[in-house]
């Protein structure tokens, strides 16, 4: 699916990697490790296409991701630090917004979703009075949503609770086994058994 | 075409939840014209005389106050970045978020406009130009003022390089604006005046929507 060669970042005069080489195919988990300011939210963001400086070849199905771009977006899932929550709406108005702008997540109904999520009964609340694991579930909800073969997340875990954490787990597991595929940076142990994961580190190519 | 009135629902009702940013504005807008007068001459002659370019000058200082948060706050929780790696067209999201800054700021500020021309004692023949000269210049404002506010809402601190970029192109909008009002209050023809506010606003919607969706890209991508 996805091709990286000779990926080379520098930022503040800090190289970040250098000849950074993988490629991800259907059905791999990539689990991207580092220390803190180790580079792995700049590279995550470099291969959803949201960071333009780095130099190397990013290839989606062998195309260059510069013009393969349309195509890409619409079979890519990119769930930030950031999820795009607006703290103003409520988990409804929230989802309903997200599948406009992505029409990809058209899996499940809002509400289905939100059930998922365990945030069913929360619907009509503005989402500034849900807890921090309540807003992250908001935006994780686009995971049962999505029908975009390769998610790339970051730090999908962050503020979920044990129960959360395993649920967003067996999904990666389906995920991978009905032929997606998957980049996320974590600090957490994952416990997926059935898969094969892959570990990058960054660390080592200094 | 849904997408588009999708995205103009979220944003007012996104403006609706936040109605600070609506009324800071149109309070700055009344402000000035109350304290205007007190400050230089309650003279209802000399008022009048510069009453067009009082309220064009507040109208145009009370949108380049709110145009900065266009797209702040996307910004600020990543709404901006799943803008960006939508399928759906940039431009489309991007007029519907600046029509929907207008709606909520200058659409607002050109209805509350009599109130001030009747505080500033401008001529009665002047009141509707004023009005209309507002409708046809605010939404150019807010088009011009989304680039700037596109290009600096990488910046933790944007609010002044905003306004150092904007306002010199405020200025043929302020003149043009101030003199349609002039011109219809000492009851000269206006046509002229509205053509060149009409003109500007059909090539501000046309080439801005380009620009606002590059600055963007550059804030982000970097």
């Amino acid at each position: 699916m996805l091709t990286v060669k000779n990926l080379f970042c520098e930022r503040d005069e800090r190289i970040l990697f250098n000849n950074l080489e993988f490629e991800l195919k259907t059905g791999e988990v990539l689990q991207i490790e580092g220390q803190n300011g180790s580079g792995k939210t700049t590279l995550l963001r470099i291969l959803a296409g949201l960071l333009e400086a780095y130099e190397g070849d990013i290839c989606w199905k062998n195309k260059p991701l510069s013009e393969a771009r349309d195509a890409y977006y619409q079979a890519m899932l990119y769930v930030g630090h950031l999820a795009g929550v607006k703290s103003a709406l409520t988990p409804e108005e929230n989802l309903e917004w997200m599948m406009q702008l992505a029409p990809h997540l058209n899996k499940l109904s809002i509400f289905e979703a939100l059930k998922k999520v365990g945030l069913y009964g929360f619907e009509d609340v503005p989402c500034h009075s849900l807890s921090a694991g309540q807003q992250r579930r908001v935006g994780l909800a686009r995971l049962y949503l999505s029908t975009a073969p390769l998610w790339v997340l970051d730090e999908p875990f962050t503020a979920l609770d044990k129960k959360g954490v395993a649920e967003k787990e067996a999904l990666i597991a389906h995920h991978v086994q009905s032929g997606g595929a998957v980049i996320l940076t974590t600090h957490h142990e994952l416990n997926i058994p059935q898969i094969n994961i892959r570990h990058l580190n960054l660390d080592s190519l200094k | 075409m849904n997408f588009f009135f999708a995205a103009i629902k979220r944003d007012l009702r996104l403006s609706f939840r936040h109605r600070n940013d609506i009324v800071n504005p149109l309070a700055f807008f009344l402000m000035v014209a109350v304290m205007f007068p007190l400050g230089v001459s309650p003279e209802p002659k000399f008022l009048a005389e510069v009453a067009p370019g009082v309220i064009w000058v507040a109208a145009l200082l009370a949108s380049l106050l709110s145009v900065d948060g266009i797209f702040r706050s996307d910004f600020e929780d990543g709404s901006l970045e799943q803008m960006l790696l939508s399928p759906r067209p940039l431009i489309l999201l991007v007029l519907a978020k600046v029509f929907s800054h207008w709606l909520v700021s200058g659409f607002c500020l050109a209805l509350m406009s009599p109130l001030l021309a009747l505080m500033l004692f401008l001529p009665s023949e002047g009141v509707t130009s004023l009005m209309i000269s507002l409708l046809l210049g605010t939404p150019t404002l807010s088009l011009i003022g989304a680039i700037g506010a596109g290009l600096t809402v990488g910046l933790r601190k944007g609010g002044v390089l905003i306004s150092l970029l904007i306002l010199p192109l405020y200025i043929p909008l302020l003149i043009f604006g101030a003199a349609t009002v002039q011109a219809a209050a000492m009851g000269m023809p206006t046509a002229g005046y509205f053509a060149i506010l009409g003109a500007i606003l059909v090539v501000s919607i046309m080439l801005t929507p380009f620009a606002i969706v590059a600055a963007l890209k550059i804030s982000i991508r970097g």
